[in-house]
């Protein structure tokens, strides 16, 4: 009796000396740059932007009602958003709704972008000054939030979309969203 | 040589001094307090973008547009509650130096009381396990002690009586 209460005594260090392998294994292996959105669960904040390619048309949060969708925000001075268009393309091809958000950036460079290497995006939002940035907090392009039909968002996935990522993580991801 | 070196070092030491206070942007404030609550923000408001940098050290573009969204929102006439909770709502607590208390960060405040709590309970149970022990050995002992002594004293005693004649 006195013996198991001595091996258990001894235990406790052992399994706290578990416990802080455990959170200092997984801190080598999390990326303190990525943060969660603080907007998942919630609905898109109030814009309205322009059109890339022409002024005179404007938008606001209800294009993202209807249906299930990605919002990538990316711009011409961000050479991962380059890395990551061609995968954009694939996925606008399988069907993929891909709306895309030109932040901070100009507007002729942004054009000659999309006309050389494709565009990928049902509609193209110019957001100039960053203000609909600001509102979801973006804090590094490329970033792609997931938004639901119902105009919520559900998952923010910041850095490059590859096929990899796509297809262990966040293909899943975007099934599961109705 | 050594002369000129001298004053060659102090003005070096003045450009760093310089260099420290970076990222300094003219804001024009309508009041001492305005400046005051902008200079409290910019400080203790994190750049989300760059790690471990408040927004007013940071030379970031993110940094530039929070640092202006801030003047933004203090001219406005808003509160420091307000625009803290402003950033919050758009990049999460990450923006905070100065963490809430929510379930996820509770540990900071209870885990240094519990590990002194442990630590007494430990030196509590210690010191009680060594007076068991202590009077384990006292009540063997005692009678042999006890004993002992009597038989020495005894033994003594006669001797001192011999040595005093």
């Amino acid at each position: 009796m006195a013996n198991t209460r001595k091996i258990i005594t001894l235990l406790i260090p052992l399994i706290i000396f578990f416990i802080v392998c455990f959170f200092l294994f997984k801190g080598l292996y999390s990326d303190p740059r990525k943060l969660d959105s603080a907007l998942i669960g919630q609905s898109v904040p109030e814009f309205r932007l322009q059109d890339l390619y022409d002024p005179q048309k404007q938008y606001d949060a209800s294009i993202f009602k209807g249906q299930k969708l990605l919002l990538n925000v990316w711009a011409t001075w961000c050479p991962t958003c380059y890395a990551e268009h061609k995968f954009l393309n694939q996925l606008a091809e399988k069907g993929v709704y891909i709306i895309g958000m030109n932040y901070k950036d100009n507007r002729g460079k942004a054009i000659k972008w999309l006309t050389d290497l494709n565009d990928p995006y049902k509609i193209s939002l110019f957001d100039k000054d960053g203000m609909l940035g600001l509102d979801l907090g973006v804090y590094g392009a490329p970033e792609t939030y997931f938004i639901d039909s119902k105009g919520i968002i559900q998952y923010r996935h910041v850095g490059d979309l590859n096929a990899d990522v796509w297809r262990k993580t966040l293909s899943d991801r975007f099934e599961k969203m109705e | 040589m050594k002369l000129a070196l001298k004053p060659l070092m102090i003005l070096l030491f003045c450009f760093i001094s310089s260099a420290a206070t970076s990222a300094i942007d003219s804001f024009e404030f309508e009041n001492a307090e305005q400046a005051q609550l902008f200079q409290d923000l910019s400080k203790q408001l994190r750049c989300p973008k760059c790690q471990n940098q408040n927004i007013a050290d940071s030379n970031a573009e993110l940094a530039k547009d929070l640092r202006n969204k801030t003047y933004e929102l203090v001219k406005q006439g808003k509160s420091e509650a307000q625009i803290i909770d402003y950033m919050v709502a758009r990049f999460g607590n990450f923006v905070r130096y100065d963490p809430p208390m929510t379930p996820a960060t509770i540990f900071l405040w209870v885990g240094p009381l519990l590990s002194i709590l442990l630590g007494f309970l430990f030196l509590y149970g210690q010191i009680r396990k060594q007076n068991r022990l202590d009077d384990k050995l006292d009540k063997e002992d005692d009678n042999r002690l006890a004993q002992i002594l009597d038989r020495k004293t005894a033994r003594d005693k006669p001797q001192k009586k011999g040595s005093e004649q």
